[in-house]
């Protein structure tokens, strides 16, 4: 068993993805609901809505990419596999 | 799939400094815009030209943007903001060019960005308020944030680093993996939506930098509009 930390490195990589993606899926789920809502009420404000609602879902979708950086960084920078 | 997107290349060597993808593309870019620049302000005139009314008129949602988030007049921020989001713009689409990688989805640039928005941090803060005043906002509300208001400076710092360097670089990233499992036209989509992910993720950098640098200078700010004649 010479390769474990390998085999434990992208069984982790695999679980921050799939883990990391939960949370910010709900949240940018919230988000549009709540985006359609306010559009549903106020169709005039639409173009704002929506403008705010972009910006906000990729700083949302940010927290799901932090998750991607650290399983690449165990992928291909790993610092315990030489 | 053996190529990190973590590491670059040296493609060749200038003496003893190795010159890579990125840094070629990062002064193309440069190039390309200081010549746009110089090349459409050479003859300003009060009748603008064509290309003079939408250098206006960006120059204008610029400083709208810098008026509204940082409630100070633009002057002496335009140029460090408005260089920062045309740049960051030009290298996220700049991977549309085939065979031209967005410097971007490397975290050396995003780092060199990083760096240059936590030095214009400290120096707005230290030029509006003194060493000493700037100093002081560290103890706020109280003298036992001193060491979370420093981590503070530093982790929101790296966090605006990963975040262009992650949303970039994985956009790279999925292209490469939809074009290595399907053909020529299926990554166009994905293409696409990167189009998009780049214009956001260049305004949430400038619009991130920003905030950082309004905190730094906002106490000023307060005072200023204490006083009843200044505007």
């Amino acid at each position: 068993m010479d390769n474990t930390i390998q085999m434990v490195s992208i069984f982790a990589a695999a679980m921050a993805v799939s883990f990391g993606a939960v949370a910010p899926a709900l949240g940018e789920g919230r988000a549009v609901a709540s985006a359609m809502d306010a559009i549903a009420r106020q169709p005039d404000s639409a173009g704002t809505v929506s403008r705010t609602l972009f910006v906000g879902l990729a700083m949302i979708e940010t927290m799901a990419i932090y998750a991607l950086v650290i399983a690449l960084l165990l992928l291909f920078a790993n610092p315990f596999v030489k | 799939m053996n190529h990190s997107p973590l590491e670059t290349t040296a493609l060749f060597h200038i003496g003893p400094v190795a010159i890579t993808g990125p840094v070629i593309v990062t002064w193309a870019i440069m190039a390309f815009v200081v010549l746009f620049a110089v090349a459409v302000t050479r003859r300003l005139s009060l009748l603008p030209s064509k290309a003079q009314t939408v250098l206006e008129l960006f120059v204008g949602a610029i400083d709208e943007q810098i008026r509204g988030t940082m409630q100070v007049e633009p002057g002496p921020y335009r140029a460090l903001i408005g260089t920062i989001f045309i740049f960051i713009l030009l290298a996220n689409w700049s991977s549309l060019i085939p065979g031209v990688e967005a410097p971007t989805a490397h975290l050396e640039t995003d780092a060199a960005f990083g760096a240059i928005v936590f030095c214009a941090t400290i120096f707005y803060g230290v030029r509006t308020r003194g060493l000493s005043g700037y100093l002081a906002t560290f103890t706020e509300p109280t003298w036992v944030m001193i060491p979370l208001n420093i981590v503070e400076q530093i982790t929101r710092i790296f966090s605006l680093i990963v975040r262009l360097f992650g949303n970039v670089m994985s956009g790279v990233f999925i292209g490469a993996i939809v074009l290595s499992l399907a053909g020529l036209f299926v990554p166009i989509p994905f293409m696409a939506l990167d189009v998009m992910t780049g214009a956001i993720q260049a305004y949430i950098f400038t619009v991130l930098a920003m905030v950082f640098i309004g905190s730094a200078v906002a106490e000023q700010r307060q005072e200023s509009s204490t006083t009843p004649n200044r505007k």
